[in-house]
């Protein structure tokens, strides 16, 4: 047994998630991903649970483990009980860990998204704030919701919400000391380490590249390659 | 009473809930995108119901989004949680009831791996006494929010002032329920129904007087997907999920869907607006879309509250024709009017989907 999988193996999510596959193809019959991305769940699961590291490295550097959705519908109806989806967190996360996610298009798109989540989450309290919404990179958000954030001050208080207000209530300004217990949570528990490990080694390929750490996170946002889908 | 076949099956699937006395935690994405739903939920169940319902200032985030995101290790979202549970117990509190279907299953997820491993649930609580110095209990009971509008469904249909009916035909209006994944895919028991019956939202519109319309892709996801929405460059993923259901659901002609999950009805609704713009495509009658609603839009609904206090001005498809079909009433000068009848203008109008 080699040594990735034993770290796989000290995953709680890989510990629920993998019991023993049967290979039946359920999970990848059930998966949304798998029906648009270049993705097959019952391989990997498959891959993983023949312990071979050589295989296990060549997974976490690719674009595979990025596709899921984590939408769990395969936990639901695998025969096994397997969740192939909580076996792919744990291979993103041992991905980060070992900085291989830094090899895979997939994977570098790790540094907007902790931009965006970790930092609301520590500056915010919540996961999404308005301050942060850039409404030229959601156009999908369509022109009810440029017009709603263009007034949200007033357009908040229409909706009955407490934005940026003291005491309970939606958008409520998070008071510091409940902001610092985050940042505390953060720092006990692995969450810093993993973010500071993301901005070191993308802000260094953002050198390599010769562009700044926001024109990274811009490029990483926003940039994808033909090959992911299944019709590309 | 015998319960055979089926109903021994069913009768795992019905969830006794409390039926008062509740710590309710806010959602990311609810907050933003349907702030008024989460405040009609506290009006209904608070002051319609008379239940006890504490909106603590103190609570955050569950970080589900940035967990399923893989931002956070499984440790960070876990302490979080812990501290939610901690903040309940200090507020004298013991059910949990969640506005995001992402925490739901979050909630369930942890408190089922503790079960499994009781050293990760020490160590989280050593975790929390390092960075917090909070303590907690474990809720007797975690629902999400919808379950709570279940439970009094024909409480608040006693109450309704309209109900579920196209008053042009008399016939029940077709309604779509979408239900967020994680409420009863990770974890069917905790779901009503469970995974392959859940009726938490097919037993408000029927209590309201619709009619729940099968349709194939009835169970498929709409495409979240988390990273997958949260990244640009993955948004073809999010859009073709949903593009999937609308081409699914479009034969049966739904007046309306109706979700439990705060993002849902976010990507049902403007993946609409973007499939119209990028093809010209609209799924309602007439040019307009098919109106998506979360669960306390509709009661609010049924219960006569203004549409526009409701928060369906901020959809990107107009509601005035589910609107009219049940016969509510509402003023189309108010629509985009800002606090205390501010004038704070109005949205651009989508080049193909009509709005009004
Ligand atoms: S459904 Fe379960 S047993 Fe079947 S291939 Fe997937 S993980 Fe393996
Ligand atoms: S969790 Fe991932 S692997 Fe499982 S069905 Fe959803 S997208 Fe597919």
């Amino acid at each position: 047994m080699g040594k990735l999988y034993e770290r796989l193996c000290k995953d709680y999510r890989f510990l629920e998630g993998l019991k023993t596959c049967i290979n039946c193809g359920t999970c990848t019959a059930i998966c949304p991903a798998a029906e648009f991305y270049r993705y097959d769940p019952r391989k990997i699961v498959d891959t993983v649970q023949r312990k071979d590291d050589a295989e296990i490295e060549a997974l976490l550097k690719s674009d595979t483990i990025w596709y899921c959705g984590e939408c769990m519908s395969c936990m639901t109806r695998c025969p096994r009980t397997n969740a192939p989806g909580k076996v792919i967190m744990a291979l993103r996360a041992l991905s980060i860990e070992t900085g291989l996610f830094m090899e895979s298009e997939r994977g570098r798109q790790m540094y907007p998204l902790s931009k965006a989540l970790v930092g609301n989450i520590l500056k915010y309290g919540y996961c999404i704030y308005p301050d942060t919404f850039d409404l030229e990179e959601h156009p999908e958000s369509g022109p009810v919701w440029k017009w709603f954030l263009e007034h949200k001050e007033s357009g908040y208080a229409r909706m009955g919400a407490n934005y940026k207000g003291k005491g309970p209530g939606a958008l409520r300004l998070i008071a510091e000391e409940d902001l610092a217990e985050l940042k505390a949570i953060f720092d006990v528990t692995g969450g810093t380490r993993m973010t500071e490990q993301i901005e070191r080694l993308s802000e260094e390929k953002a050198r390599e590249m010769g562009m700044t750490p926001e024109e990274y996170r811009r490029y990483t946002f926003e940039h994808g390659s033909e090959g992911h889908f299944n019709n590309d | 009473m015998i319960h055979q076949g089926k109903k021994v099956i069913w009768s795992d699937y019905q969830k006794e809930i409390p039926d008062d006395h509740w710590f309710y935690a806010r959602s990311c994405i609810r907050q933003n995108f349907f702030p008024a739903s989460e405040k009609y939920f506290l009006k209904i169940t608070k002051e319609l119901l008379g239940k006890a319902i504490c909106d603590n200032e103190h609570h955050t985030t569950c970080g589900g989004i940035a967990y399923h995101s893989d931002t956070i290790p499984q440790e960070t979202a876990m302490t979080i949680i812990a501290r939610q549970f901690a903040i309940m117990t200090e507020a004298g509190y013991e059910n949990l009831v969640v506005s995001c279907i992402t925490s739901f299953g979050n909630y369930n997820e942890t408190i089922e791996t503790w079960r499994e491993f009781p050293e990760l649930e020490a160590k989280i609580r050593e975790n929390l006494w390092k960075a917090c110095r909070r303590e907690f209990k474990i809720p007797k009971y975690v629902a999400h929010a919808s379950d709570l509008i279940y439970r009094f469904r024909n409480e608040i249909a006693e109450k309704a002032r309209y109900n579920l009916i196209d008053r042009h035909t008399g016939q029940p209006l077709k309604i779509v329920e979408h239900i967020g994944c994680h409420y009863s895919k990770m974890f069917p028991h905790k779901g009503f129904g469970g995974a392959e019956y859940p009726c938490v939202l097919s037993g408000m519109v029927e209590s309201w007087g619709g009619q729940i319309i099968d349709y194939p892709e009835r169970r498929h996801c709409c495409g979240y997907g988390f990273r997958q929405y949260h990244v640009k460059a993955n948004r073809g993923y999010s859009l073709s999920n949903t593009y999937k259901k609308f081409e699914s659901m479009e034969p049966y002609h739904p007046d309306a869907i109706i979700t439990n999950c705060p993002g849902c009805p976010y990507f049902l609704d403007r993946w609409q607006y973007v499939i119209s713009e990028q093809t010209g495509k609209t799924y309602g009658q007439n040019g307009y879309g098919i109106p998506v609603l979360t669960y306390e839009e509709l009661a609010g609904l049924v219960l006569g509250y203004d549409p526009w206090d409701l928060g369906l001005q901020i959809h990107q498809v107009a509601v005035e024709p589910l609107l009219d079909k049940i016969g509510i009433e509402y003023d189309p000068e108010a629509k985009y009017l800002g606090v205390n009848k501010e004038d704070i203008l109005r949205p651009e109008l989508p080049t193909n989907l009509k709005c009004h």
